[in-house]
């Protein structure tokens, strides 16, 4: 086949879309793209809770894709916060540029900023990252993260092997994925996170942490006080 | 195709691809024993959403707004994307969209690339493109490394190297690694968890000095230019965030409307594909964002026979398609021939009408695809964008007897019957292999009364022989497992 080497790339993308009219001579030249109806008579959100029990959901959700679930008041969180850090045995925990100081004044890793001109190489060498998030979401146990100043960029929660995400509820938490998408913003670079990161390429058993970290906690930050989920594993 | 892809060129037909499969009884009972358990998992975690069929229907309409009108949404994709700081490249062809990339890459300056598990990429033959260039590209996902390193080919879409069992992985592991980069340690274990550590180590040496990535994508937003790319082991998120340069190579049919519309296939596609409620991660990123991932993305919108498959006012259906691999897995001929046999990146049902459409009836192998099939409707019944394949099937087996007008390369051609051609033996030969396969048409009375309009007094090609001298039996109603799922009590 002959390629675009001397018609350059401006000709290929008119043959593409002259291909692609060709292609559509069947369809009605004045109909619009809006006259191809789409039935979304599909749901909303699945099932009827309160907030309460979406909350609930979440954390069940969450237990079920292996992520370490705690709930916990918001007095109780530094706590937590150290002793989760010193479980997991970690010197040193990165943090982004937004996270509240006082969620980590009473943890003993040394508290590592993260900074633009740290290379991968850096980030590789921490031990834990804490963060936030932007939304949760209760049917499909996702976290989500979209770069805002408590979560920080895409790359602090991928190279250490822990991360931590705090979610407040209930006000974070949404019930589905379409209640998710209307709080997000399209133009913001997201990560949505279901449990760690995970294969099932051998032999189709399931092997956590391939790439991302391989240990996920989630702390459900609220009005209650501190105790563990009951579904944690 | 251009001369890139020539792995799969020259590949035998389905049957005696087929046949070899079938005789490698390890192979054999992998797929069976992983396609069994998907299925079933899937079909509960269908079940969890009691308004399937409505999302279902909204993604066949989604999709279908799209393909109607795709010249409207690529170029608002075009604009939104560029103005979010990408830059859009158009490719007509695999040779065109290699080209592209490889100078794209040369560019950078730099002579090696981390990849995410991309079919696009697959289909156009990237790596060897690049290979030729002196620039050396990287599998990272754990199945691609498997397939990578053990110079292979993959055959499933979503787990590539189901066809080899932990102790080949174990010893391709062992033996190739070192050759690639890091090797695995002395005394590795054929332990899942320690073979997946190795592959942790070795590619993460690679990830952090990777200065490309590239990767394909699983959806467009043409309304916000976003992109997405739905992913398990955190591979997608290395190569999509750490680089400084992102090359994402993409068909024209990844493109979906609105950002709204991601409702919809974010729940469809992780249960149909791994029968999760959501897979561990998805990415979203919209052309560049200051200090936060790659400062240059570039977009190359690949054709690659697409538009001629648009063309086919029945085939055009075939690019709703979200690469879940569902129909793979409730597939008897699949279950039994395996991917290798569809010679194609696009194996199983799917492959079956995506193939000889994208790449035209010449060869023997896509003369035959289109019969490599029981038509027992099992994945119509499970695609979460109901396309119907076996409607799809039977069009093309017309096509390869009767010959007529199709679109090559943009333009029309009339192609003439396959009678007396070696692709009329090679559709023949398939249609016998699925014939002489019980278990693979088992199930085959279900086409008959889905299909009833289609039903033809007479089977075309190969069939007719044998109905010129007796009478087509009557098709039922409805088929007695069509009878049993209406009325089992509603399972979904
Ligand atoms: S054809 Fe349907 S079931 Fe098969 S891979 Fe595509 S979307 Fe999934």
């Amino acid at each position: 086949m002959n390629g675009s080497v001397s018609g350059g790339a401006s000709s290929s993308r008119e043959r593409v879309l002259a291909r692609v009219r060709r292609a559509l001579a069947d369809v009605p030249r004045d109909e619009r793209p809006r006259d191809v109806g789409v039935e979304r008579g599909y749901l909303r959100v699945h099932g009827d809770r309160t907030a309460e029990q979406t909350v609930d959901l979440l954390a069940e959700n969450l237990a079920d894709y292996r992520a370490l679930v705690h709930r916990v008041d918001a007095a109780g969180l530094p706590r937590l916060l150290k002793r989760l850090l010193a479980a997991h045995g970690s010197r040193s925990v990165l943090v982004p540029p937004g996270l509240p100081s006082e969620w980590l004044a009473a943890a003993d890793p040394a508290v590592v900023p993260d900074r633009e001109a740290d290379t991968a190489y850096e980030l590789d060498t921490v031990d834990s990252v804490v963060t936030g998030c932007a939304v949760a979401i209760a049917e499909t146990g996702t976290i989500v993260l979209d770069g805002g100043p408590d979560q920080g960029r895409r790359r602090i929660t991928l190279v250490p092997d822990h991360h931590i995400c705090v979610v407040r509820v209930p006000d974070q938490v949404v019930r589905s994925v379409p209640q998710a998408l209307e709080r997000l913003d399209p133009g913001r670079p997201q990560t949505w996170i279901s449990g760690p990161s995970a294969t099932s390429d051998i032999e189709l058993n399931r092997v956590e942490g391939v790439h991302g970290p391989r240990t996920l906690e989630v702390i459900l930050v609220g009005g209650g006080s501190e105790r563990q989920a009951p579904s944690v594993r | 195709m251009s001369g890139t892809s020539d792995t799969y060129l020259g590949m035998p037909a389905f049957p005696a691809a087929a046949r070899d499969a079938v005789r490698n009884e390890t192979l054999r009972e992998n797929l069976r024993h992983a396609t069994h358990t998907i299925r079933d998992k899937r079909a509960k975690a269908v079940a969890e959403l009691d308004d399937w069929a409505l999302l279902r229907a909204a993604g066949r309409d989604v999709k279908e707004r799209t393909l109607r009108h795709l010249d409207h949404y690529l170029l608002q994709l075009e604009e939104s994307v560029t103005a979010a700081g990408g830059t859009v490249h158009w490719a007509a062809d695999a040779g065109e969209a290699n080209r592209i990339v490889t100078a794209l890459v040369k560019q950078t300056g730099q002579s090696e690339v981390v990849k995410v598990k991309s079919m696009a990429t697959q289909e156009i033959g990237l790596n060897e493109a690049l290979e030729a260039e002196g620039i050396r590209a990287y599998e990272t996902d754990l199945a691609e490394l498997i397939v990578q390193l053990g110079d292979d080919r993959p055959s499933h879409i979503l787990v590539p190297a189901i066809h080899r069992n932990r102790g080949e992985i174990r010893d391709i592991f062992a033996q190739r690694m070192g050759s690639w980069g890091r090797p695995a340690l002395a005394g590795l274990s054929d332990d899942p968890a320690e073979l997946a550590e190795a592959a942790r180590v070795h590619l993460r040496e690679k990830f952090l000095r990777a200065k490309v990535g590239i990767s394909g994508a699983n959806f467009m937003v043409a309304e916000t230019g976003t992109l997405v790319v739905v992913e398990s082991e955190g591979n997608g998120r290395m190569c999509l965030t750490l680089p400084e340069t992102l090359i994402s190579v993409v068909g024209i049919e990844k493109v979906v409307p609105t950002w709204q519309d991601l409702e919809v296939f974010l729940q469809t596609l992780p249960r149909s594909s791994t029968a999760e409620r959501m897979n561990p991660y998805t990415s979203m990123w919209t052309g560049t964002t200051d200090s936060d991932g790659p400062r240059t993305f570039h977009l190359v919108l690949l054709d690659n026979g697409r538009t001629d498959t648009l063309a086919d006012e029945v085939g055009r259906q075939a690019l709703r398609c979200i690469r879940c691999s569902a129909c793979l897995n409730v597939c008897p001929v699949y279950e039994r021939a395996g991917g290798h046999a569809y010679g194609s990146v696009y194996p199983g049902p799917i492959g079956a009408i995506l193939s000889p459409q994208l790449r035209g009836t010449g060869s023997d192998v896509d003369a035959s695809l289109p019969y490599a099939s029981s038509l027992c409707g099992a994945c119509y019944d499970v695609c979460p964008v109901a396309i119907d394949i076996p409607e799809v099937l039977v069009h093309l087996r017309e096509r390869v007897v009767e010959g007529g007008e199709v679109t090559r390369n943009g333009e029309r051609v009339t192609i003439k019957p396959a009678k007396g051609h070696t692709a009329e033996r090679a559709a023949m030969r398939a249609a016998r292999w699925v014939l002489d396969h019980p278990g693979a048409l088992r199930a085959g009375q279900r086409l008959a009364s889905r299909t009833r309009r289609l039903h033809p007094k007479r089977l075309p090609g190969p069939g007719r022989a044998w109905t010129d001298t007796r009478a087509l039996p009557e098709v039922p109603a409805e088929s007695f497992r069509d009878w049993w799922q209406r009325t089992r009590g509603g399972a979904r």
